[in-house]
């Protein structure tokens, strides 16, 4: 349970999760923010005013997918690092999962990382295909990472250090 | 031991310079408090309780609590979470509540 | 030599700096003291992005905030910092007495605005004076501004905001958590601060508590037990934990020695964290001239000790004369983003604690 130990529900994740069929238009930002705390940054980042935090800064905010094209840019601006995005037409098998990253080592593209769910359960090896600074005032990162099309609502973390070369 | 490379933070340090923690010398840095550098030196334990003799370490950093007083250059009860550290400085674990010295 | 002042602002962190900016906006000659060698407060060890709106610079990490915040009040001609200067008493004449340095400088303030802060609770058990237990403040001052590594692998104690986000700044530089602990039933804190750590694979256990720390001269373990729903230890849940740190995130107290000692009214209020001086809706307390902004009259975020500061330093600026029709208009301003950054579930503890404050501060001046 969220309150208990900070891992999302099932339930939780379903409410934020866009149908198939907007899946299967192109990459869609996942907000998983569920608790109705002041903040909003994200409605700003937005450059499609795709994210709403309304009447009040204090409501959880509400993503329309249809509005979404995917960009990312919202990634970088979240506090709670709690932005990802989903790009399940990246290939046949594979979805593109984009996530924030501020540890040490960066992960470089062409290398493959140790991919976690939400509660930092190893599902894997996967190759990073690419990777984006936020900038020198920022300093998130954004690792897009390659992975199975069943596992793109699955992998939100990367375990630090130990990557591999290779695909 | 001190950090080299961090994801958001860089570090002044300032001038790399010596001191004495119980007549042992030790490296610290300018810009870094007494506290901090015994600490990357690997010395956590600053002192001992005045009655039962119980180890003391830092415990709050920023100079609220007392828990690291120690004698600097024969002053006692130096916090040393907020003083920094000076080349050739004498800091010693302090016996008792310590006296202060007259000038 | 005693030094006359317009405002004082004791304390140079997010409220101080931003009262001191906001009544020198009008016109004032402000003083801010500062104990420390540098102005900022805890804004100098906060690597993480703050939350709030664009008004309290959200999304910018508090360190930038901190360093904007500085910029903008040294900058100004009209604000004078004092960095190595302790507050040492204010007296019954009005005079302020401060240790600069090594010298004890007098200063005869027209209004004083108390900024100070809070410091960090501790918390009982056998063992619990080991060297390697720290308050959570600590090992982020050792590792964000001395950048020394604290610890090899920690245990938290608080799933409030600070634990959470101190145990993360522990994994960017680093260290290992062994787990986070909470006595509550639910994580206290942002649940996106929750989730961060927790997808990186740290433990966060609710209703769970430090039974005792042992170690030989320095912390080496920690037993932890488990809390029924009375809050008391459960016998048979013990664990033991390899730790050669724990960090104790249990809580702030209001910093308010000052308050007392000027003689302005305090009650303690629960849900803003203890004792605290009584304030009106213009964030002053009972002693005419003294007003309090940020955690030292309630533990709240930096985001709001901002613009708490910022309505002190409007309203102390307006009592003195500045500008008084614009400032009527800015104070309403901030008083409405306060509002609106308590308005949420997250801000009903504090808002309760206004209320009380508030009222009390009636009922005391109505009585006299």
């Amino acid at each position: 349970m969220l309150y208990q130990n900070g891992i999302p529900t099932k339930e939780d994740i379903m409410g934020v999760t866009p149908s198939e069929e907007r899946f299967a238009k192109g990459p869609v930002a996942i907000v998983e923010c569920f608790q109705k705390i002041p903040c909003n940054p994200c409605t700003k980042a937005c450059v499609k005013k795709a994210i709403k935090v309304e009447p009040d800064i204090n409501e959880v905010p509400v993503v329309d997918f249809d509005s979404c094209n995917g960009c990312g840019l919202c990634i970088t601006r979240c506090p709670g690092l709690a932005i990802f995005v989903v790009d399940k037409t990246y290939s046949e098998t594979e979805a593109l999962v984009k996530l924030p990253f501020e540890y040490l080592p960066v992960p470089q593209k062409g290398q493959v990382v140790c991919g976690l769910d939400r509660e930092g359960k190893e599902l894997g090896w996967f190759p990073v295909v690419q990777t984006f600074s936020g900038g020198k005032k920022n300093m998130t990162w954004v690792i897009s990472l390659a992975v199975p099309k069943e596992l793109a609502m699955e992998v939100r973390s990367i375990k630090v250090g130990g990557y591999k070369d290779g695909q | 031991m001190r950090l080299q490379e961090h994801p958001i933070l860089e570090f002044n340090r300032g001038e790399k310079v010596t001191f004495y923690y119980n007549g042992q010398e030790v490296v610290g840095y300018t810009e870094e408090t007494i506290a901090a550098a015994l600490h990357a030196a690997g010395v956590r334990t600053l002192g001992h309780s005045p009655e039962l003799h119980r180890p003391r370490g830092l415990f709050c950093a920023i100079g609220n609590c007392s828990s690291c007083f120690m004698t600097v250059d024969g002053q006692p009860n130096v916090r040393v979470c907020v003083t920094k550290v000076k080349a050739g400085m004498k800091v010693e674990e302090q016996k008792g509540k310590g006296v202060i010295q007259d000038d | 030599m005693i030094r006359d002042v317009e405002v004082l602002v004791i304390g140079g962190g997010p409220a101080g700096l931003c009262a001191a900016t906001a009544a020198a906006s009008l016109g004032a000659k402000v003083l801010v003291c500062e104990r420390d060698d540098v102005p900022g407060g805890q804004l100098v060890k906060q690597t993480h992005k703050f939350f709030g709106s664009e008004k309290q610079y959200a999304g910018d990490r508090g360190i930038h905030i901190g360093q904007m915040l500085v910029e903008n009040a040294v900058n100004d001609p009209n604000i004078e910092i004092w960095t190595d200067s302790t507050v040492l008493g204010i007296y019954e004449d009005g005079i302020v007495t401060v240790l600069v340095g090594e010298k004890h400088v007098k200063v005869n303030p027209k209004k004083i605005i108390v900024a100070t802060g809070a410091s960090e609770k501790f918390l009982a058990f056998p063992g619990n004076d080991l060297p390697g237990i720290y308050g959570a403040g600590a090992v982020q001052t050792l590792m964000n501004v001395a950048g020394v590594k604290p610890a090899e692998r920690v245990l938290m104690v608080g799933a409030g905001n600070i634990g959470l986000i101190v145990s993360y700044q522990l994994m960017q530089a680093g260290v290992e958590i062994a787990a986070v602990l909470e006595a509550g039933p639910r994580i206290g804190g942002y649940l996106v601060h929750a989730s961060k750590i927790a997808r990186a694979g740290v433990p966060i256990l609710t209703r769970h508590t430090v039974k005792e720390a042992y170690g030989d001269g320095k912390l080496e373990g920690v037993i932890i037990c488990e809390l029924d729903e009375k809050w008391q230890q459960i016998p048979g849940t013990e664990q033991d934990i390899k730790c050669d740190t724990l960090c104790l995130a249990v809580g702030l107290s209001p910093l308010t020695e000052l308050c007392w000692q000027a003689g302005c009214e305090m009650r303690f209020i629960r849900e803003l964290s203890g004792h605290v001086p009584l304030t009106n809706e213009n964030l002053e307390t009972t002693v005419e001239g003294i007003y309090a902004a940020g955690d030292v009259s309630g533990v709240e975020e930096a985001s709001s000790a901002m613009v708490e500061g910022r309505l002190a330093g409007y309203a102390a600026a307006e009592s003195l004369g500045y500008e008084v029709e614009k400032a009527k208009v800015l104070k309403a301003d901030a008083a409405a983003e306060l509002a609106e950054l308590r308005s949420g579930p997250a801000g009903e503890r504090i808002l309760a604690g206004i209320k009380k404050s508030e009222a009390l501060y009636e009922e005391v001046k109505g009585g006299k």
